[in-house]
C-alpha cells in the first residue's frame, strides 16, 4: 500500500472561471511537497487542460445545476502526486482518436486539439476512462523530484 | 475597476499587443476579439505579441496564437511572439507552432 500524506477533493461548477480556481487549489495543495517551479507549472497546465475539457467538451459549455467537475488529488509519501478529474458529461466515443494530437471536435478558432497532448507530456502517466452518456475520468500521475539536501 | 487584460501600442509598422493576464479558455475569447479588432483597424505589417507579463498559459493560448496568425494574414501581416518565459516556451515547443509560416518566436 502506498502511504498517503495528504488528499483533497473539489467539486466545482463547470464554469470557465473555475479553470483558474482549480489551478490555484492544485498549487496550494502541492506547495508543502516543495515541487520545482517546472513541476508546479506542468501540473497546473495539465489540470487546466483537464478542467477545460470538462467544460468545453463533456458539458458543451452548459452551466448550472448538475454540471460539476470533480477533482481528487493525492500526495503520497513516495512524492507521487495523483490528480483525477472527472465529469458526468457526454463521454468520449473514441478515446484513441480524442488523444490524437491536433484532433479536436471543438471550435477550430478556439481549440487546437492539444489538451491530452499536454496532459500526457507534462505528467508521468495519463489514464483516460470514458463511457458515452455517462462521463469521463482522467487520471494523471506525476512523481516529484527529491527535495535537494542543501535545502533548509 | 477590472484589471486590463491587454494593452496595445504602435512602433512604426508594428502593432504591439502586451498581454497581462493568465491565458486559458476563460480569457482567450476576450483576448481574441480585442486583438482582432485592433488588428483590423490599424492594419500593421507585423503583429508583435508580448508575453512578458503572462504568468500562465495552456493550450488555449496556442489556439489563440494560431488564430491570430490567420487573422493577421488576412490584413497581410506577420506575427512575432516575444517575452516567453521558459514555461511558456516549453508549451510553444510542444505544439510545434514555431515552424509555422509567417510566425517567428524569440524568448
Amino acid at each position: 500500500m502506498k502511504k498517503i500524506l495528504n488528499e483533497m477533493k473539489l467539486r466545482l461548477p463547470a464554469k470557465s472561471v473555475n479553470e483558474s480556481v482549480a489551478r490555484s487549489c492544485i498549487s496550494a495543495f502541492i506547495a508543502e511537497a516543495n515541487p520545482t517551479v517546472e513541476e508546479l507549472c506542468d501540473l497546473r497546465c495539465a489540470v487546466s487542460e483537464a478542467v477545460t475539457n470538462c467544460i468545453v467538451h463533456a458539458y458543451r459549455d452548459c452551466t448550472g445545476e448538475g454540471y460539476y467537475i470533480y477533482i481528487s488529488v493525492r500526495l503520497y509519501e513516495s512524492r507521487e502526486v495523483s490528480v483525477e478529474v472527472s465529469d458526468n458529461g457526454c463521454g468520449i466515443e473514441n478515446i484513441e482518436l480524442a488523444r490524437t494530437p491536433m484532433f479536436t471536435t471543438g471550435e477550430p478558432n478556439e481549440r487546437c486539439g492539444m489538451g491530452f497532448l499536454v496532459m500526457d507530456n507534462f505528467t508521468d502517466s495519463l489514464t483516460v476512462k470514458s463511457r458515452v452518456g455517462k462521463g469521463t475520468s482522467v487520471l494523471m500521475r506525476k512523481i516529484l523530484s527529491p527535495v535537494s539536501t542543501g535545502e533548509k | 475597476m477590472e484589471k486590463e487584460i491587454i494593452t496595445f501600442s504602435h512602433s512604426g509598422p508594428s502593432l504591439i499587443a502586451r498581454i497581462s493576464c493568465e491565458i486559458d479558455h476563460h480569457t482567450a475569447g476576450r483576448l481574441r476579439s480585442r486583438i482582432d479588432r485592433e488588428l483590423f483597424s490599424s492594419r500593421p505589417q507585423l503583429l508583435r505579441i508580448d508575453f512578458g507579463e503572462v504568468r500562465f498559459m495552456d493550450s488555449s493560448g496556442i489556439a489563440l496564437i494560431l488564430g491570430r496568425v490567420e487573422s493577421a494574414g488576412a490584413v497581410g501581416a506577420k506575427v512575432h511572439l516575444e517575452g516567453l518565459s521558459p514555461t511558456l516556451f516549453k508549451l510553444v515547443r510542444l505544439s510545434g507552432i514555431e515552424r509555422i509560416k509567417n510566425l517567428t518566436v524569440s524568448p
